[in-house]
């Protein structure tokens, strides 16, 4: 199968999708600039120059203005290049658009519109570039949240939020942009609510979230060249949840690390927890582990922003942890940051 | 630019039916509010409800001017909007009532509001959001290469949002066919006007600022909100541009509620300046000129009115018989 870089993948669907429909357009700040949201949408905009179209910052309104638009037949497609911004849009999302369909007892139609919000990391972008609220947003019944992790995914997620007929948010990771796999050149959506195993292992189940899918698998390589066997489960989205995926991975190896993209607290990786205490109780060999981010703001100074970070090696020594073995110095494992700058 | 629309003369006898169907969509909306109000004092619509008595010449006078193909949009205080646009008020009082045969299947309640068959499409509790949902309704007829008309209803506090803002710039530069009607009633809730936004601002003038034509109508007259809503929709077929529309108008109830506030002893704003406002009735005012005009008589428009009342009541009552939701479907049309 043909190899696609994350961003050719996203690319790729949109302008399949465009050509199976018409309603669909797209905008946010930057989507028609020749570098085209890091180039995941200008080649949508040199084939549909009417209907990929810049906007202005109004993220607050706009939310409100694809809802408007949905609910005459539209299939707006938003795009936020720093997922930061989102939060000006919380009105129309949370107020409107994912209760659009309960609110009016199905009586007002559907609203078809999907958000793309990028999420930064590093090279100093600091505390209000490199968030995710994905857990908040998941919160609320009648949205959709996805988090694709690989190129595949991010095709087939955004093939489904394109077809689908509620509100979806897709948390695309900036890191992940260049990462390169096997894409289906055909259309072929991804059911929301269906994780992926990305390894089968017996020991630790770790669920990870974007950009963490990758640094558990290098810290699975690492592990199981010293015997120890990781299974991986990417969620793929958090709402819908695919809990038997989780709980029967946990049933399997009775140990779970979560690995989120965010903070702990009252976070995605707090709320698999919730899951397994109460449904999979019985089966835990150890206590389950949280690794996300700092309790911090993102600071911007390199060895504040290396400390912030959780990586492949802290989570290589979580596993040690919990399969009970002595923890070390895994840094060898971690990526090393190819980027040059500024973003 | 499509000409100045000429007043409309009361005194014409071609405008006579204009008198008449105004007036009995007037008595219409007046009374299903006052009898809505009424039934509310018995606990049996759990529900809060932001009554627009007093106000109803802005939406009837709007409606009239509209097509059944264009769209509205309203806020919390949204009966007057949903009634004028084509709503019956049996499925408003049953939405009320939290029936499943509400417009909203008893999902929504007062400010939630829907009936897509009339082209009512929404009505929202939090400030802006009918105004950006209209903005995008009228984006869609831009790009769709609709000649159809976006309109959202919405009080003076609304201009104190930053998406009001947002909206009136982006319908300036997309040159999107959506008309912005402001009933401009004073009040926020128990906020006068004059603690929140600065002496002397004009918020149509604010608007035009933007580019956006904007036009003033005396609010309690259905005859003269009726003339600007023509104008303004003659200018959004042609020119395809917004129209920012503000009619004064004046609440008679409490904000959420079906008492007078002195009833309840609030002291927010005076008996006298309800008395002064109430003496501007539209309904009064309407009935007014049709008598002066000679196209109908007391004892015909006395006949109208209990004839409406009569209506309203039995459709109040059949709405309050019906079924409630069945709790198994306590999930349903989430997604």
């Amino acid at each position: 199968m043909r190899v696609l870089k994350y961003k050719e993948a996203i690319s790729e669907a949109t302008v399949q999708a465009m050509e199976a429909d018409e309603s669909i357009f797209v905008t946010g700040h930057a989507v028609d600039y020749p570098s085209g949201i890091f180039g995941s949408t200008s080649a949508a905009a040199e084939k549909f120059p009417d209907r990929v179209f810049d906007c202005p910052s109004m993220e607050n309104a706009f939310a409100g203005i694809a809802v408007g638009a949905a609910a005459m037949g539209q299939r707006p497609m938003f795009v936020y290049p720093r997922a930061d911004f989102m939060f000006l849009s919380f009105d129309n999302l949370l107020n409107l658009a994912c209760k659009w369909r309960y609110m009016y007892g199905g009586n007002a139609g559907h609203v078809p519109i999907v958000l793309r919000a990028v999420v930064g990391k590093g090279w100093g972008q600091g505390a209000t570039h490199s968030q995710s609220p994905h857990a908040p947003l998941a919160h609320f019944p009648g949205l959709t949240v996805a988090m694709p992790a690989a190129p595949a995914d991010a095709k087939g997620l955004l093939l489904s939020a394109l077809t689908s007929n509620h509100p979806v948010i897709l948390f695309e990771h900036r890191s992940l942009f260049d990462h390169e796999g096997e894409v289906d050149e055909a259309m072929e959506p991804i059911p929301f609510g269906k994780a992926r195993i990305v390894r089968e292992g017996h020991d630790v189940t770790i669920v990870a979230t974007s950009l963490m899918v990758s640094e558990a698998v290098t810290a699975a390589e690492e592990l199981a060249g010293r015997g120890i066997s990781v299974e991986i489960i990417d969620p793929r989205t958090i709402r819908p949840l695919d809990e038997a995926a989780i709980l029967n991975s946990v049933k399997k190896t009775g140990r779970l690390i979560v690995a989120d993209t965010s903070w702990e607290l009252c976070g995605f990786s707090s709320e698999v927890a919730g899951l397994v205490a109460e449904k999979a109780f019985k089966h835990l060999k150890a206590p389950v582990r949280r690794i996300a981010l700092a309790d911090c703001p993102a600071p911007v100074s390199m060895p504040l922003e290396e400390a912030f970070y959780p990586k492949a090696s802290t989570l290589a020594n979580a596993v040690l942890e919990l399969t009970g073995q002595n923890t070390e110095n895994m840094s060898h494992i971690d990526e090393v940051s190819l980027f040059k700058g500024p973003y | 630019m499509p000409p100045k629309t000429q007043p409309i003369d009361p005194l014409a006898s071609e405008n006579h039916e204009t008198l008449l169907r105004l007036h009995e969509e007037l008595l219409r909306v007046r009374h299903a509010e006052l009898a809505l109000a009424e039934r509310y004092k018995q606990q049996e619509m759990r529900t809060p409800t932001h009554f627009g008595v007093g106000q109803e010449a802005v939406a009837v006078g709007v409606c009239a001017a509209l097509e059944k193909t264009d769209v509205a949009y309203s806020h919390h205080r949204s009966h007057n909007h949903f009634l004028a646009k084509g709503g019956s008020v049996y499925r408003l009082a049953a939405e009320l009532f939290g029936r499943e045969t509400g417009c909203s299947r008893g999902r929504g309640g007062s400010v939630h509001l829907t009936d897509l068959s009339c082209g009512f499409v929404a009505s929202s509790a939090i400030l802006g959001e009918a105004m950006s949902a209209a903005t995008g309704s009228a984006l869609a007829f831009r790009l769709g290469n609709e000649k159809r008309i976006a309109t959202a209803f919405f009080g003076d506090a609304v201009a104190e949002e930053g998406a009001f803002y947002e909206c009136l710039s982006y319908a300036a530069l997309k040159k999107l066919p959506v008309l912005y009607v402001c009933e401009n009633n004073g009040y926020a809730t128990e906020s006068p006007l004059s603690i929140r936004q600065p002496a002397g601002a004009d918020i149509s003038g604010r608007v035009a600022s933007f580019g956006v034509r904007t036009i003033k109508a005396e609010g309690n007259d259905v005859l003269a909100v009726l003339t600007a809503a023509r104008e303004a929709v003659a200018y959004l077929r042609t020119e395809g541009t917004p129209v920012f529309l503000e009619c004064a108008t004046y609440r008679w109830l409490e904000h959420v509620g079906p008492f007078y506030d002195h009833e309840l002893g609030r002291t927010y704003r005076t008996e006298q300046e309800v008395a002064g406002w109430q003496d501007k009735c539209p309904v009064i005012k309407s009935r007014a000129a049709i008598l002066e005009a000679g196209a109908a008589d007391e004892a015909t428009l006395d006949k109208m009115q209990t004839d409406i009342q009569a209506v309203i009541q039995a459709d109040i009552e059949k709405a309050y018989g019906d079924p409630w939701p069945d709790p198994q479907q306590l999930f349903d049309n989430i997604y």
